[in-house]
């Protein structure tokens, strides 16, 4: 019979109409704006509409996610900020569209660079946002950021000031790695001074 | 399973004393023919040896030893690795080779472009233009001498960027606010784009008489740019008798960035982002030919888990690549958005599995040169598994049942655009519009690269070479891609995901290096020249989009015009590979 394709086909739509409804029902109001409903629309067993209500709902970032680079800096005690930037480059060197410049510091008595970076430029026009960057940085100080939602009004080059994130918020996005990181510069340091203790 | 038969290995220079040499550089291999037997050459390696699958040509430019250097890389629809010949001419103005279209028809578009970037004359070539720059452009870019405007550096890591500090944005260089050199004698107001007459004089070599044997007048129509619906920036030419298509040509180059002279700069892990912009719907796919390329190179092996997570990965990447050219075609065919939409959920929850991998949900930037970027992160193997086994074969027969015997859909694509076997192979077409020809060659199987050789499934193949037989080409492979995942998930081993400690400098030994994967859209290549510096000597793309188009025309005339946007999506391109 000709249509019998089309009518077939037009079942398989009829099923996913109904489906929207009876998951609608089955969940019973829970499947809109709370974060549960999210997951299970973003799941395997997803049925029904897909739609996430974006601004009102908002996906959760997997870790990984990668947008834009930042500067971690850890802070002290009493407060004070020691950002983990060596301005050793590398990062500069790696990065494919070259968006980033950094301005060493220099001591001004002898003239010799100190480990600091005393300006640090991220292009955000420019950035592809690879994260290479942050994959090669030997010190943990460059990180991929989450933060998404940066629409402005100009092009907008980031400098150290825009740049600088305390750890505590690099532990908050990607917990895993933080706590993998720590524990690798931990022992490296555990290691480095049982060396020189054994060479005193 | 089956292991290739091994490969004899012929040596030309002694069957042909006279004209073809061996290429004895160091690191290199393949044959040096002269160029005055070229053609003689490859009939015979067409018509006796069987290499009748001429896939890539490709454009050097030794400026140093002041020659241009033709590469062409010819294969065997039976299987089996590559035989590549080159021709050498000296780098003297016009730099004259005979055109092979006589013999492959498939290297017309390819010709073109080196015509185009290295202005190598392909003499004997039915219709020689530029391809991808505009008709007033000014010298080839992609002769090593060429610098383009507001050049900064030869190579990166630029200077001029670190550790000055020194904040330069380009559009501030510039103060005219465009990057485009004239020639020196341009004048915009007496400009008349002479490729458009070319185009038209093209179009207009082919006669065509009507059926009755009554000649009529023929109309051109421009479809585009832009419009071919919009699966990019792309324009179709067309001269139409009536409403049925006498003759057709693609209208490209929208979106050329110059991606080669790009790679050419890059180091090579820089370029590792740039190939996710090419096909941008499998970009994991462009990462593993890429990968693999500079791999052969190095002469580095990846550990195991690497290389199960990077079948996983590219397998995946080939369902949510259907997925989009499925819905796609669907669209063209006139089925709107609903059956799209049913297949971009699926998409999307693999794309959610990419971007807890990766990182992105597209410019996944995943491979690097002996492994990939990270591990599998916890969790998402669980959601390959869920996917893999539960979801997504239930989906595609979904899709099954819904499109396959849609009344519309058959009378739209059966017989429609139909490309025989032979054409196909002429042609130099690739990927699911070969196979649904009916010629089984699938990389995967006929030169296994990484891991395919341990795993069990078949290749998605049709007879009739028309729309419909490559819609069920590309739900085949979609299941077939499944069983791939399923089985690597089995086998999936712990261990080690990269070879080495991670390096953002790699030493890439000198020699060149084809590289190629059978990407979601047909036969992805790289093909890479060192000289053991930081960056490639030479960067080319075999962009499988780019070269399917070729038979574009062909399968288009006799068609309706309706037909065109079909047959378009049928091929399933992406523009940012079909321009580069």
């Amino acid at each position: 019979m000709y249509g019998k394709g089309i009518l077939k086909g037009l079942g398989v739509t009829l099923k996913r109409y109904i489906e929207t409804y009876v998951d609608d029902i089955r969940w019973m109001g829970k499947r809109y704006y709370k974060a549960e409903g999210i997951a299970h629309r973003s799941s395997k067993d997803a049925k029904g509409i897909f739609t996430i209500q974006y601004p009102e709902e908002i996906l959760p970032s997997p870790e990984e996610f990668r947008f834009l680079p930042f500067l971690v800096y850890d802070e002290g005690d009493n407060g004070e900020h020691t950002i983990r930037c060596t301005s050793c480059g590398i990062c500069a060197k790696v990065c494919p569209p070259q968006c980033i410049w950094i301005v060493r510091t220099t001591n001004p008595a002898t003239g010799r660079p100190i480990p600091d970076p005393s300006e640090f430029y991220i292009d955000a026009d420019i950035c592809m946002n690879c994260g290479l960057c942050a994959e090669y940085c030997p010190f943990d100080a460059i990180k991929m950021d989450h933060a998404y939602e940066l629409a402005s009004y100009s092009r907008n080059i980031m400098n150290l000031q825009t740049l600088s994130k305390s750890a505590t918020y690099y532990e908050k996005i990607r917990p895993i790695n933080a706590t993998k990181e720590n524990q690798a510069r931990a022992a490296k340091l555990a290691a480095r001074t049982a060396a020189t203790i054994k060479t005193e | 399973m089956t292991t290739p038969a091994p490969v004899e290995i012929l040596d030309f220079s002694t069957i042909f004393p006279e004209f073809v040499n061996a290429d004895i550089r160091p690191g290199y291999s393949g044959w040096i023919i002269n160029k005055d037997h070229l053609i003689e050459f490859a009939t015979k390696l067409r018509d006796v040896y069987g290499y009748d699958l001429l896939t890539s040509v490709t454009g050097v430019d030794y400026l140093p030893d002041e020659k241009m250097e033709v590469v062409y890389h010819a294969f065997k629809t039976t299987g089996g690795s590559v035989l590549n010949y080159k021709v050498q001419v000296p780098r003297l103005d016009p730099i004259e080779i005979p055109s092979l279209v006589p013999v492959y028809p498939g290297v017309e578009l390819q010709e073109r472009e080196i015509w185009d970037l290295y202005g190598i004359v392909f003499t004997g070539h039915p219709d020689l233009r530029r391809i991808l720059m505009w008709e007033g452009f000014a010298g080839h870019p992609l002769r090593k001498d060429w610098k383009e405007a507001y050049f900064e550096e030869e190579n990166k890591p630029f200077k001029s960027r670190w550790p000055d500090g020194k904040i330069v944005q380009a559009e501030n260089n510039n103060l005219f606010s465009d990057n485009i050199i004239y020639p020196t004698d341009f004048d915009p107001e007496k400009w008349i784009p002479e490729g458009e007459e070319a185009l038209y004089g093209a179009l207009a070599k082919y006669e065509y008489t009507n059926k009755d044997g009554i000649k009529s007048d023929n109309i051109v129509v421009n479809l585009g740019p832009q419009h071919p619906s919009t699966h990019g920036v792309f324009r179709v030419s067309a001269v139409l008798d009536g409403e049925i298509i006498a003759n057709l040509k693609p209208v490209m180059g929208y979106l050329h960035r110059n991606h080669e002279k790009i790679g050419e700069r890059n180091t090579y892990l820089q370029n590792m982002p740039y190939t996710d912009r090419l096909d941008y719907l499998s970009s994991l796919s462009n990462n593993f030919g890429y990968a693999l390329a500079v791999e052969k190179l190095m002469n580095i092996e990846v550990p195991e888990r690497a290389e199960y997570i990077r079948v996983i990965m590219a397998e995946l990447n080939r369902i949510t690549n259907h997925c989009m050219a499925l819905g796609a075609l669907f669209n063209d065919l006139g089925t709107f958005f609903t059956p799209l939409i049913y297949l971009l959920e699926e998409r999307e929850l693999i794309l959610d599995i990419f971007e807890a991998v990766t990182g992105s949900r597209m410019m996944c930037n995943y491979f690097r040169f002996g492994g990939v970027a990270r591990d599998l992160p916890a969790g998402t193997l669980e959601m390959i598994k869920g996917l893999a086994f539960e979801r997504l074969p239930k989906k595609v027969d979904e899709i099954d049942r819904f499109m396959s015997e849609n009344e519309i859909i058959r009378s739209r694509g059966i017989g429609q655009g139909v490309l025989s076997a032979e054409d196909a192979i002429k042609y130099s077409a690739t990927g699911p519009l070969l196979r649904a020809s009916g010629v089984p060659y699938d990389i995967r199987r006929a030169d296994p690269y990484s891991i395919y050789e341990r795993f069990d499934f078949d290749v998605a193949v049709r007879q009739n070479g028309d729309i419909f037989d490559r819609y069920m080409v590309r739900l085949d492979e979609m299941r077939q891609s499944i069983r791939i995942i399923q089985q690597a998930i089995k086998g999936l081993p712990g261990g080690e995901i990269q070879t080495g400690k991670p390096q953002y400098q790699v030493r890439v030994p000198a020699g060149e290096s084809y590289g190629r994967v059978e990407s979601p859209k047909g036969e992805l290549g790289f093909y890479i020249i060192s000289t053991g510096k930081p960056n490639p000597w030479r960067y080319h793309v075999r962009a499988p989009s780019f070269i399917n188009l070729t038979p574009y025309g062909h399968m288009c005339v006799g068609q309706k015009i309706a037909d065109i946007v079909a047959i378009l999506g049928s091929i399933d391109i992406v523009l940012g590979e079909v321009d580069r």
